[in-house]
């Protein structure tokens, strides 16, 4: 009886922060659908405003770079620049 | 730029959040640009700061940090994958061996209840990134404020004494320690930590299964996970599954090329095997202070009592001294200490501020270990924004 109470509420619970996660919403502008989905993949959208104070060109070139060396992001090479140019034009400090 | 920030939609009825204001302290108020912090529950816990959704960062409130003992469901959530998967207590096992040991084995939970002798200690798990939002100049990764931190009771077994089982072999050099949490990608390194056998080997290691007399939530690592009192936390490896003991420096991304500081740079515990000249694995935390009150937007009245109070705490000799200034770190005065917990956890400091005159009030806070450390008046730089123990200061009013 325990484990399914446990497991009701959890469905109730999670359903509501993936809700939560699933209404961010980039800025709306040429690039932010490749850059929605190619991010988005592995993690929260939430983590490109975060760190926008922070950012410049050149650092989001770095994190782009970094995603795809070093945790094996999946994106395809013609995708490269216009992610990074999106995110340079509308997501720096 | 309110284009900036997130937004959210949809129903309010079923999630907990709203904007949060006031919670990262006066010294550091957060410039129009940030994202608005929202507090969210995650399944077993209560609302807290959302810093990231998936995977899940969560943040305590300050609010959360006056308690001794912090409450297992305001405790803080920190991962860096996003695949985490709900373990069932019956099929979970903890794997133990490498080529350094001479018998490996494998234990369910009751085996390792049953086998073990437990112990019981009070640590402070705090984030090697805690605070990494009020660093100046920014520097990128989660933007954390004061609460990716917090105080518990840990209830396990010693990791020495489940080691001893397996016949530890004299070329032993680290010990490797992977969860059940992993990537969506296969490409994506795990996260998988090490730690030299030496601190692997000390008593005060534990694989803990209980935080303040309750079963470890999900969220903190269910049902097993590693504690190193006195070190970060990015070791106290969550959701504990496999053990390997090894004669050489483990590779993984998470210890060659993350959470590393320049070599030199800070106190605390040296990790020979991981050292390189110019950087070396974050290590043991650092002499530190939180003040829990008066709040940052505390309005004191005039001729009204009035208490500094908060926590102090460092990487495990203790806590020697906490001074406390009004005039903005001109001249000090002692605070009175609370009782001594143990070396790993934090101490109440408590201090009256002078309520008989109107004006400002330029708090400043230091904290000094029985090791001889202080904190410093001035941040160390370094590039991921770890080690953040700053004097703290508060800019209060008496009205």
């Amino acid at each position: 009886m325990w484990p399914l109470v446990v497991g009701g509420c959890a469905m109730i619970a999670c359903g509501s922060v993936t809700a939560a996660e699933e209404s961010i919403r980039l800025i709306d502008a040429p690039g932010r659908d490749l850059t929605a989905a190619t991010c988005g993949t592995c993690h929260s959208l939430d983590y490109i405003p975060m760190n926008a104070p922070v950012m410049t060109h050149a650092s989001w070139e770095k994190s782009v770079h970094k995603m795809i060396d070093k945790f094996g992001a999946p994106v395809r090479p013609e995708d490269v620049d216009p992610i990074i140019a999106y995110l340079a034009a509308h997501y720096t400090g | 730029m309110l284009t900036r920030r997130e937004w959210l939609t949809g129903s309010a009825g079923t999630l907990l959040c709203g904007a949060l204001s006031g919670a990262r302290g006066a010294e550091s108020p957060s410039p129009s640009s940030e994202p608005e912090e929202l507090l969210i529950a995650l399944t077993g816990k209560k609302p807290l700061i959302k810093r990231s959704f998936r995977p899940p960062n969560f943040e305590t409130p300050l609010a959360d940090l006056r308690r001794a003992f912090t409450a297992n469901d305001a405790f803080f959530v920190r991962y860096h994958l996003a695949v985490i998967p709900e373990i069932e207590v019956r099929s979970w096992r903890l794997r133990v061996g490498g080529a350094s040991v001479a018998h490996p084995i494998e234990l369910s939970l009751a085996d390792l209840k049953r086998g073990f002798e437990h112990v019981s200690l009070p640590a402070i798990n705090q984030c090697s990134g805690n605070r990494r939002g009020l660093f100046s100049p920014r520097v990128p990764g989660v933007q954390w404020g004061n609460g990716a931190m917090g105080h518990a009771s840990w209830t396990g077994v010693r990791l020495r004494d489940v080691l001893r089982k397996c016949d530890v072999q004299s070329d032993a050099l680290e010990v490797v320690l992977n969860g059940a949490d992993s990537a969506l990608l296969p490409q994506t390194p795990d996260f998988q930590k090490s730690l030299p056998i030496e601190r692997a080997l000390d008593e005060n290691t534990l694989i803990a299964f209980e935080m303040n007399g309750r079963p470890l939530p999900h969220f903190n690592g269910a049902p097993a996970r590693l504690v190193v009192p006195g070190w970060t936390a990015t070791y106290w490896v969550k959701h504990l599954t496999d053990i390997r003991v090894q004669a050489q420096p483990f590779d993984g991304f998470w210890m060659k090329s993350a959470y590393r500081i320049p070599t030199g740079a800070f106190p605390g515990a040296r990790f020979i095997s991981q050292e390189t000249p110019e950087t070396t694995p974050i290590t043991q935390i650092l002499v530190n202070s939180l003040i829990t009150t008066p709040a940052p937007d505390a309005q004191l009245q005039h001729h009204q009592p009035a208490e500094l109070t908060g926590w102090s705490w460092d990487g495990g000799t203790g806590i020697s001294a906490v001074d406390v200034s009004t005039d903005g770190g001109l001249n000090w005065r002692a605070a009175a200490l609370d009782k001594d917990l143990g070396r790993f956890a934090w101490r109440g400091f408590r201090f009256p501020l002078d309520t008989s005159k109107g004006g400002a009030l330029a708090i400043a806070v230091r904290a000094t270990s029985r090791g001889g450390e202080r904190q410093p008046e001035k941040l160390t730089v370094n590039p991921a924004g770890y080690h953040n123990n700053k004097i703290l200061s508060l800019a209060l009013e008496v009205a």
